[in-house]
């Protein structure tokens, strides 16, 4: 996610405190990793030095949290090409869990043991996911929802290599 | 969702051991393996034809397995007639299906009140605890209607509510999500777990969707009629 797109959007419906910012951030996206001050400011004055926000108003007692930023028009622009612009899909090419059960089937261990590992710790972490899904409020089970769907494409890879492997073993010991 | 380690009984509440089951030449289960405990939810998985839904047929007494023992607390099935088993499958077992499991005559109110009516109780009182888990599982307004015409993930909705209505010890749910879209799926996978939990009742839960398994205490995979449960990280 980038930060910087995300602080613009938030200032769009009024200027804030770097404080205010990251707290707004925490609630909304930060569920795993809330950001650090430092990531706020950084990323303010990253935006402030490209004319995408401005400062709006200092309080007394200086310091950088005191002040107040607002979006400007180009911030805005910037914004919404963001939005509009589609993110690029993951291509999922680089897979560890490949590599390892080949080098299985070269070295004439057992292919089929990892992918059941593999599954079985899928398997827990969808468990705590759904959990989490369950106890939590719409937002979590929206976010949770989407790594279990992907843990989901994960283990039918698995089911789909472990119905394979000998036709697997065939080419790679070819 | 159901249970963890310390508030498991220490006894399963059913078990199997060594299962051996072939239809004519064609092995279905091949020295397979299972045990749950009360309050425990354990998904079956495993591949189509490796002998998932044969596994749960002969845990609920409907087949008998041609070799292993399956027991309900403590109490061999193979040792029971068949109209023990029966007895046994309508009070103290509940089960859930991918599809045409509910009565087409019936109302949905009618078909949740059946187990109860079965077992001998009267029309009133069956009716009226259908019409509460109905209400428990979000179809209360559909009791008048018959299965015809409810929609898929209604129609599983009923169907769970029939299978919980006599707070069974046990239920045994194949592919309960099979037919039915995410959403609804999710829906029904949720109250099933809520009410399974609170009842206390264990839930042998055959699907091939990992999402769905995920609401299981753990996995028991079956493959080429065996089970496998605890995978071991030798790979050698």
């Amino acid at each position: 996610m980038t930060i910087g797109h995300t602080l613009l959007g938030l200032l769009e419906s009024g200027p804030r405190h770097g404080y205010d910012l990251k707290r707004a951030f925490d609630e909304r996206f930060g569920h795993d990793r809330p950001l650090h001050y430092g990531q706020v400011y950084s990323t303010m004055a990253r935006l402030l030095k490209n004319g995408l926000v401005e400062v709006d108003g200092v309080e007394p007692g200086g310091g950088p949290e005191r002040k107040r930023y607002a979006i400007t028009d180009a911030g805005l622009t910037d914004v919404e090409q963001w939005l509009a612009s589609p993110e690029k899909p993951e291509p999922y090419l680089h897979n560890t869990l490949y590599t390892k059960v080949v080098l299985a089937l070269l070295t004439d261990r057992s292919a089929q043991n990892i992918l059941d590992t593999q599954r079985a710790e899928h398997l827990r972490l969808m468990r705590e996911l759904t959990r989490r899904k369950l106890d939590g409020d719409f937002a979590d089970q929206l976010i949770c929802d989407h790594a279990l769907f992907h843990l989901e494409a994960d283990l039918r890879w698995l089911e789909l290599t472990a119905a394979r492997l000998d036709q697997l073993r065939a080419e790679v010991t070819a | 969702m159901t249970g963890n380690a310390s508030t498991l009984e220490s006894e399963p509440v059913l078990s199997a051991t060594a299962l051996q089951k072939a239809y004519g030449a064609t092995p279905a289960l091949d020295g397979a393996d299972f045990e749950i405990h009360a309050g425990e939810t354990v998904a079956v998985m495993g591949p189509s034809g490796s002998g998932k839904s044969t596994l749960l047929h002969c845990l609920a007494g409907i087949v008998r397995p041609d070799a292993g023992v399956v027991r309900y607390r403590g109490q061999e099935l193979s040792a029971m007639g068949d109209a023990e088993r029966s007895a046994l499958r309508r009070e103290e077992f509940g089960f859930v299906f991918q599809f045409g499991q509910l009565v087409p005559e019936l109302t949905c109110l009618e078909n949740v009140a059946l187990p109860l009516r079965l077992a001998g109780a009267r029309r009133r009182d069956a009716e009226q605890r259908a019409a509460r888990w109905l209400e428990r599982l979000e179809v209360a307004e559909l009791g008048r209607k018959r299965p015809g015409e409810v929609s898929g993930g209604q129609g599983q909705r009923v169907a769970v509510a029939r299978a919980l209505v006599a707070e069974p010890r046990v239920v045994f749910a194949d592919e309960p999500t099979g037919a039915l879209d995410s959403l609804n799926g999710e829906r029904v996978m949720q109250l099933l777990s809520a009410a399974a939990r609170e009842t206390r009742a264990a839930v042998v839960l055959v699907t091939h969707e990992a999402r769905v398994a995920a609401y299981s205490d753990r996995e028991v995979v079956v493959r080429d009629g065996r089970t496998r449960t605890n995978v071991s990280a030798d790979v050698r």
